[in-house]
């Protein structure tokens, strides 16, 4: 159930400003894919652009194409909230709806849709999405617990089940370990492994340890200078781009020369 | 997925695709926004097109017949503006004191309970209040008004002869200022917790005492606040109705003796007083009052929204 | 304050160290407050003996107690600590009395209304109307009826305008309108409250001719006091719901709408329930809008679109202001509407801060 996504010639406009410029890839099914670079080089910008996630964004548009499986995310007629369930999205920080128990967080995507869900396949979708996010023998006893309640790695993990129960083709993960402990960064960096056994994951990281852990392929963004739009270096196998760049600026990169 | 097909002629741009339900919600939360344009412009027409009779009207058909309508509206307005700059100026400087005693000065975990109780005269009706103006402050401050008119009568303020019954301008200026003490305490108690604790830890590390940090560093901060906060609360004192119809005796005059027994009436407490029994075109002439009061708070609380927002402009701290 | 902590001498003598430049000790500003009072009350009562003031005035007292102790403190720490300790104390002195003296109305104004309300608290008061009722008895169940129906009314038509505006403002609003909409709720926000009635009573007037007085005008009143309100703490509470959990229904597939509604306002229910309770509370203490839109009577009616409706901030006014022969009563029950109306505005003022208090959600982590 995992797809492929092509990029072709992606700008990324916020009102008049060009944040990425002409970006080009395309991102394997069932891999890792991650996008490193300094900080404002438009790597964040670029991956909320795989589900119209930017749009949000008062001013924000997009010229080009996102192709998954052969179709246009921005052709006519395309409706933006379906196109966010199947490309699902993890962020930043642990953001649980406060208002909800654990089991409500996983159902979210259900529920908010106001789509009608028996009991007991309520009950089967929240295992499975716990179980697939490795957080069910954690919070069994607890389904009911406010999502709140949880510590920051669970937290992140939560987000990561509701975000698999709406079972999209396509996860993007914004930074998901920025906020957390190198204990439950680890928990999460072996969720992906397993993740991408299903799914195609497109991460965005500033640690270039993780980088190289968990990804497949990297993808190098960066800036010419402070108001220029973000562009995308490099784009190669994992082990290429850290031992081997054809690039003099990714080199200095990784290699920990700037950024 | 849901059944919601997309239809693909929806639009030439992607971005114009729009769901039915979002659709409705937004229209309606736009609908709900205009309506109080909507609102507002009926008030203004309304009044207006009510107040147009009492301004062509002959003025002896008034009630009182005064020589013009101005003459009427004259008398009404300088009480209104006196009571409530009364009320202001005795207000304010303590609004200013509860306002730091309650940021600065009362123990924390006080300070939120005090902020309440301040509250809590925010919330008694102002009937009430003018229950209590004339059943208990009015006889209690009769004694200290003879007093002052005896011992202070040459000071035109306090000329004599003083109300025998305490029901004059400066009671029910009173009533006033504590009526409008909350709001301002709340304003200003904001501003003055907004104040960047760098800057005060800055005066106190020069050695200053509480005082001289709350005037180096609380009170120049603070200051567009305090007078936002005057403004406001001094759109309240114009506009309120009951208090000041229930504890002033009114009369036509214009004075700035505050403890007779003759004291100009404000523009709100005419209306209310008078509107029961009148008829015909004396209606309209309140109205037209009315009017005048609505543009006179309307200055008043736009100068306090200009203060305010002028110094969002120039701190750009938040 | 006083940094020292054991006890010393008014004056700490010579000074141990350079840093101590003489401080008050913490407890002698106690001692100078006792003293001042106990002179206060001597002068008092000596005024009072030789027949200068009728009895022992407690206010002149407590009043030349407060001043005496004011110079006190500032010149014996002028004396001491120097004139900057001595203006910083003078200065606290001053904010406290000004504390002291806000709070003397409010005690003042609860105690009369108690003490002088419970005369007619019965169940009279609340079971029956003012018809045909002349002298003692009667009660003010018309006037209750009358404020819970035009109050009720009043909600019904400004909580929808008022919330879906503040969702407007908050989800939907960019631009020249949504500038227009902040400004003018600010416009609205000072309406004077006899104004709003007026607005009303012009309104009517057009449709049902000169002199209508209905129910339902005092409802309109209402709730062009009202609706600002409503918009402004409903805005403030949308705005404080983070970004993050609008974004996470968006990344769900959840469309904006229902992410509005079923995350959002969830969210923020507390605090608008808080902000329209308190809306509520502001408006059904009115009197003026509805002295002319909805006029005053001694019967019970429940038609808001017909004939006059008495409300119980008016039924406070009008026993207070025509009283009849028998005066006292008439006053009584202006106490006793007193004591009601203040009972409803502050159960209003005290549950909405127990919801704000006890389900607001935890957003900050």
């Amino acid at each position: 159930m995992s797809k492929r996504i092509e990029v072709r010639d992606l700008n990324v406009y916020y009102g008049k400003f060009k944040a990425v410029e002409d970006v080009s890839l395309t991102i394997e099914p069932r891999s890792v894919t991650a996008f490193i670079g300094p900080s404002g080089c438009g790597k964040s910008t670029f991956i909320r652009t795989l589900n119209r996630m930017h749009e949000v964004i008062p001013g924000a548009y997009v010229e080009g194409e996102v192709l998954v499986d052969g179709d246009n995310l921005y052709g006519a007629g395309i409706d933006p909230v379906l196109v966010r369930r199947q490309v699902g999205m993890v962020f930043q920080r642990p953001n649980p709806f406060p208002t909800m128990s654990i089991a409500d967080n996983v159902l979210a995507g259900v529920k908010l849709n106001n789509r009608r869900i028996s009991k007991s396949d309520a009950d089967d979708l929240v295992e499975k999405s716990l179980q697939g996010a490795n957080l069910w023998n954690e919070v069994k006893d607890r389904l009911d617990r406010p999502g709140s309640s949880l510590s920051g790695g669970q937290q992140q993990r939560l987000c990561i089940a509701r975000a698999i129960a709406v079972e999209p083709e396509v996860i993007l993960m914004d930074e998901p370990c920025s906020a957390l402990d190198p204990i439950s960064t680890l928990a999460i960096e072996d969720l992906i492994e397993e993740l991408k056994r299903d799914y195609t994951i497109v991460i965005v990281t500033h640690n270039m340890q993780q980088a190289s852990r968990v990804s497949d392929k990297t993808a190098f963004f960066t800036i010419a200078g402070t108001g220029m739009p973000g562009t995308l270096i490099e784009y190669d196998d994992t082990s290429v781009i850290f031992s081997n760049p054809s690039v003099k600026a990714t080199e200095d990169y990784v290699s920990g020369k700037f950024g | 997925m849901t059944a919601t097909a997309t239809p693909p002629t929806a639009a030439e741009s992607p971005r114009a695709y729009q769901r039915l339900g979002d659709r409705v919600f937004s229209k309606s939360a736009l609908i709900a926004g205009s309506l109080i344009l909507v609102i507002l412009a009926a008030v203004a027409i309304f009044l207006v097109a009510q107040s147009l009779p009492a301004l062509v009207a002959d003025p002896n058909d008034f009630i009182g017949r005064p020589d013009s309508f101005w003459a009427y509206v004259w008398p009404l307005v300088f009480g209104t503006l006196w009571s409530a700059s009364l009320a202001l100026l005795m207000a304010l400087p303590l609004a200013i004191g509860i306002a730091l005693f309650i940021s600065h000065f009362a123990p924390r975990r006080l300070a939120q309970a005090l902020g309440y109780i301040i509250d809590l005269l925010a919330a008694v009706p102002s009937v009430v209040y003018g229950l209590w103006g004339i059943g208990v402050l009015a006889p209690a401050v009769q004694p200290l008004y003879t007093w002052l008119t005896e011992n202070l009568g040459w000071i035109p303020l306090f000329a004599p002869p003083a109300s025998g019954t305490g029901r004059t301008i400066l009671t029910a200026a009173i009533v006033l200022g504590v009526m409008i003490l909350p709001v301002m305490t709340a304003i200003c108690r904001e501003v003055f917790l907004q104040t960047p604790v760098l800057h005060e830890e800055a005066a106190l590390a020069l050695g200053a005492t509480r005082w001289e940090m709350i005037r180096m560093a609380v009170l120049p901060f603070g200051r567009p606040g305090i007078v936002s906060g005057a403004m406001l609360g001094l759109g309240r004192a114009l506009g309120e109705t009951m208090a000041v119809a229930m504890v002033l005796s009114p009369a036509a005059v214009v004075s700035f003796a505050v403890l007779q027994s003759r004291n100009p009436s404000t523009i709100a407490a005419n209306i209310a007083l008078s509107f029961p029994e009148s008829y015909g075109v004396n209606v309209n002439l309140l109205i037209a009052t009315g009017l005048v009061l609505f543009v006179i708070t309307l200055i008043v609380n736009s100068i306090a929204r200009w203060v305010v927002n002028r110094r969002k402009d120039f701190s750009g701290a938040n | 304050m006083a940094i020292d902590s054991t006890p010393a001498p008014l004056r700490t003598s010579t000074p141990a160290n350079i840093h101590d430049h003489g401080r008050l000790n913490r407890r002698t500003p106690w001692t100078i407050l006792g003293l001042s009072l106990a002179a206060g009350f001597g002068v008092a009562a000596f005024l009072g003996s030789v027949g200068a003031t009728d009895g022992l005035s407690l206010t002149l007292a407590l009043a030349l107690g407060t001043v005496l102790y004011v110079v006190m403190i500032t010149l014996i720490s002028r004396q001491i600590e120097g004139t900057r300790q001595a203006t910083d104390r003078f200065v606290t002195a001053m904010v406290t009395i000004a504390f002291t003296v806000a709070i003397i109305p409010l005690i003042s104004l609860l105690f009369t209304v108690v003490t002088r309300g419970a005369a007619r608290f019965d169940i009279q008061f609340f079971s029956e109307s003012m018809r045909n009722v002349v002298g003692e008895g009667g009660g003010a169940a018309h006037a209750i009826v009358g404020t819970l129906l035009m109050t009720g009314t009043a909600a019904i038509i400004s909580i929808p305008i008022g919330l879906m505006t503040a969702i407007y403002l908050v989800e939907y609003g960019r631009g020249p309108l949504a500038r227009a909409i902040t400004f003018f709720v600010d416009v609205m926000t000072g309406i004077p409250s006899i104004v709003a009635g007026l607005f009303a009573f012009a309104l009517f007037a057009l449709v049902f001719g000169p002199g209508v007085r209905m129910g339902f005008a005092g409802s309109i009143a209402l709730s062009v006091l009202m609706i600002p309100v409503v918009v402004r703490s409903c805005e403030e509470m949308l705005r404080i719901v983070p970004n993050e959990l609008r974004e996470a229904a968006y990344a769900l597939g959840v469309p904006k709408w229902l992410t509005v509604l079923k995350v959002v306002l969830p969210t923020s229910i507390a605090g608008i329930t808080t902000g329209i309770m308190i809306a509520i509370a502001r408006v059904i203490g009115e009197t003026a809008p509805l002295l002319i839109v909805a006029g005053f009577t001694a019967s019970m009616n429940y038609d808001m679109f017909n004939d006059r409706m008495q409300s119980l901030p008016v039924f406070v006014f009008t026993s207070y202001a025509n009283q009849g022969v028998d005066s006292q009563a008439f006053l009584d029950r202006a106490w006793a509407g007193a004591l009601t109306l203040i009972l409803i505005v502050m159960v209003l003022n005290l549950t909405a801060r127990l919801i704000a208090r006890l389900f607001a959600p935890t957003l900050g982590r």
